[in-house]
């Protein structure tokens, strides 16, 4: 397939803003998706609120845009109404971590069939730069004017604990890693969660020293640690401080049966 | 299997399982609460054997969400739940709206406000059944009074969704909910399906007139649907700045409802023409029918559908009227708008009934209040 017959030309130009990491997710996404040899036509795009949640609307198949939060639980049903679709949900980390929390955590224990890609930009992008459940301790956003005094929240962690049957974190620096788990994950039966840290120079990057995209590429790479590389359980821990690390890697890949072969809803066809 | 026609002695709650599934239901979505988790454990039961999907979730903001998907999926899907559930579904109500999703909500009402009271009825959630999510837009809503009609509503209630492409909602309550009785199931029953994108049939004659309803893109067929709950236009394409999209959006999705009154309003009129007449709804018009059946000077507007506003009927009773009676279980939610159309139609003497608390008004109160008007 060539990368003009996945998008959707005439929605162009995209709501993205210059320097963002959604371009080189959808870009990654494209090739796993390719490679999967999977088929636009059987595939549904679910996304909530957020930058990037718009991921579907630009993806040349059947999207639903659903409300903040909800997109994984709007999957589920969709799924299972229709097992023989393949869905995938593009999420952030305010619509899956915060407002999506109990959704996220509960699809992972019910392990529907789904890839989900978390763009984990550490804000809320599109609201303009407010403090979201990943944004770094002692960092600044327009709610957290006195750095932030929380601290942020390890999604991969939460959705190994919670049962899912994949799990990875990359960033946008290490694109072809990111790639080969997005295929992964695509090819995965059960609920499949790829994280993405990702960068905002408009709304994190510039309140944080970082306003130039290459910037925060630049801090992606000096301080993710992989973490099958990572030496002690100290280590092998987020918390995404510029003093702290970015833990990356494959957090699990188990084959606990997916929920529609356990009700038995394959068969209906 | 469905139900086999004939008679059965059955709970409000199981006869609207069972009218669920003679609709077709393939999808039901529930998180438990009171009154309503007989229809959830009903289903549970009985989804199976129709290869059907029974999914229990973690609230009830995710069970309409999957409700919302499944439908997109091509299935009939529904929820059960009451007030508290009923708040927490609002926003996910809002976007079925926008969006044109046809799905079923049952709300078995209770009282409220808050936790309430779990196990008493009420009508306590009429107006926010209409208004409860933000923005302009018109859902349809069936009120039973009776375990047949929790039967034959709920099939309305599946019929005119999929119809019009609305949220549907059957607005029964814990004293019909838990009510025993007679249920007939017919030989025959009307089961409409929602019109499928791309398919030519041969009953288009029977659209909905003046292109208010658009077929609907099931999923997977190659559509490429954009489905979205943001000012659209009509293929889905995002214009949230754009105020004429969003006006003639906001029209169409009001108008496909509000033009089609007469085609989607029901009720029973006793005693047409009577200088007294009392207008209710539900388990509330129970108390009212009894005295209406055994007065001849006094006449009964039962509404069977409340939303849209059954005007035509209103009017009607109201015309050679001159006093009314609406008797409902709150502090008058349906009332004022009754008494804009009947005043409108001239009837100038329009009191209410009110009661809360848990039960229905008794024959002996709505006669007491009757004669405090003056009629009896």
């Amino acid at each position: 397939m060539d990368i003009f017959e996945f998008y959707r030309k005439d929605r162009w130009p995209h709501v993205f803003c210059p320097g963002c990491g959604n371009g080189t997710v959808m870009n990654c996404f494209f090739r796993a998706f390719n490679e999967a040899g999977l088929s636009l036509d059987n595939t549904v795009f679910v996304g909530g609120i957020g930058c990037s949640s718009r991921v579907p609307l630009y993806i040349n198949s059947d999207a639903l845009h659903t409300t903040h939060g909800r997109a994984i639980a709007f999957a589920t049903g969709l799924k299972l109404a229709k097992p023989g679709l393949k869905v995938v949900v593009f999420t952030g980390d305010g619509d899956l971590g915060a407002i999506g929390g109990n959704h996220f955590i509960n699809g992972c224990r019910r392990n529907v069939d789904m890839t989900v890609i978390c763009i984990n930009n550490n804000i809320y992008g599109m609201t303009g730069g407010q403090a979201s459940i990943t944004t770094p301790h002692d960092f600044q956003s327009t709610t957290t004017p006195y750095g932030n005094k929380e601290y942020p929240f390890d999604l991969a962690e939460i959705a190994v604990a919670a049962g899912a049957n994949y799990v990875a974190r990359w960033t946008t620096r290490q694109v072809h890693e990111l790639t080969k788990s997005m295929k992964s994950a695509l090819q995965k039966r059960g609920f499949a969660l790829v994280e993405v840290v990702s960068q905002c120079p408009t709304n994190f990057g510039r309140r944080n020293k970082m306003a130039d995209p290459s910037q925060m590429l630049e801090w992606f790479k000096s301080n993710t640690v992989r973490r099958d590389k990572a030496k002690s359980a100290e280590l092998d821990h987020v918390d995404l401080n510029l003093a702290g690390q970015i833990t990356v890697g494959e957090f699990v890949d188990r084959n606990r049966e997916c929920y529609e072969e356990l009700i038995g809803v394959e068969k209906h066809g | 299997m469905t139900i086999p026609p004939g008679e059965y002695f059955v709970q409000g709650n199981d006869a609207c399982v069972e009218g669920a599934l003679a609709s077709g239901v393939k999808f039901f979505a529930g998180y438990p609460i009171t009154p309503s988790t007989e229809i959830a454990e009903g289903l549970a039961q009985r989804l199976k054997g129709q290869n059907g999907v029974f999914l229990q979730m973690e609230d009830e903001i995710a069970c309409i969400s999957a409700v919302i998907g499944a439908s997109w999926g091509g299935a009939k899907a529904m929820t059960a739940t009451s007030g508290p559930g009923f708040s927490l579904m609002q926003e996910a109500i809002g976007y079925a709206a926008m969006s044109e999703t046809p799905v079923v909500l049952v709300n078995v009402m209770r009282g409220g406000p808050s936790t309430g009271q779990p196990t008493k009825a009420s009508q306590g959630d009429v107006m926010q059944t209409k208004w409860g999510s933000h923005g302009d837009y018109q859902v349809i809503a069936f009120a039973p009074a009776t375990v047949q009609e929790m039967f034959d509503l709920t099939v309305e209630c599946f019929n005119y969704s999929e119809k019009y492409r609305v949220p549907a909602f059957l607005l029964s309550d814990a004293e019909v909910g838990h009510m025993r009785g007679l249920l007939r199931v017919p030989e025959k029953l009307n089961v409409i399906d929602r019109k499928e994108m791309g398919i030519r049939r041969t009953d288009e004659a029977y659209d909905v007139p003046d292109d208010l309803v658009k077929p609907f893109p099931v999923f997977g067929k190659g559509h490429k649907a954009i489905i979205t709950g943001m000012t659209h236009t009509e293929t889905g394409r995002i214009e949230p700045e754009d105020s004429k999209v969003h006006s003639d959006l906001v029209r169409r999705l009001n108008e496909k409802v509000l033009r089609n009154r007469k085609d989607i309003n029901k009720w029973e009129m006793i005693g047409e023409g009577s200088k007294t007449m009392i207008i209710s709804y539900g388990s509330s018009a129970l108390g009212a029918k009894e005295v209406a059946t055994k007065d001849p000077n006094v006449g009964l507007l039962r509404l069977k559908s409340i939303w849209p506003l059954p005007e035509e009927p209103i009017a009607q009773a109201a015309r050679g009227a001159q006093r009314i009676l609406v008797c409902e279980m709150n502090l008058g939610q349906l009332f004022f708008s009754i008494k804009r159309v009947a005043q409108d139609a001239g009837c100038k003497q329009v009191e209410l009934l009110s009661k809360l608390g848990g039960e229905p008004p008794t024959p002996s109160e709505v006669r007491h209040k009757l004669r405090s008007m003056g009629a009896v």
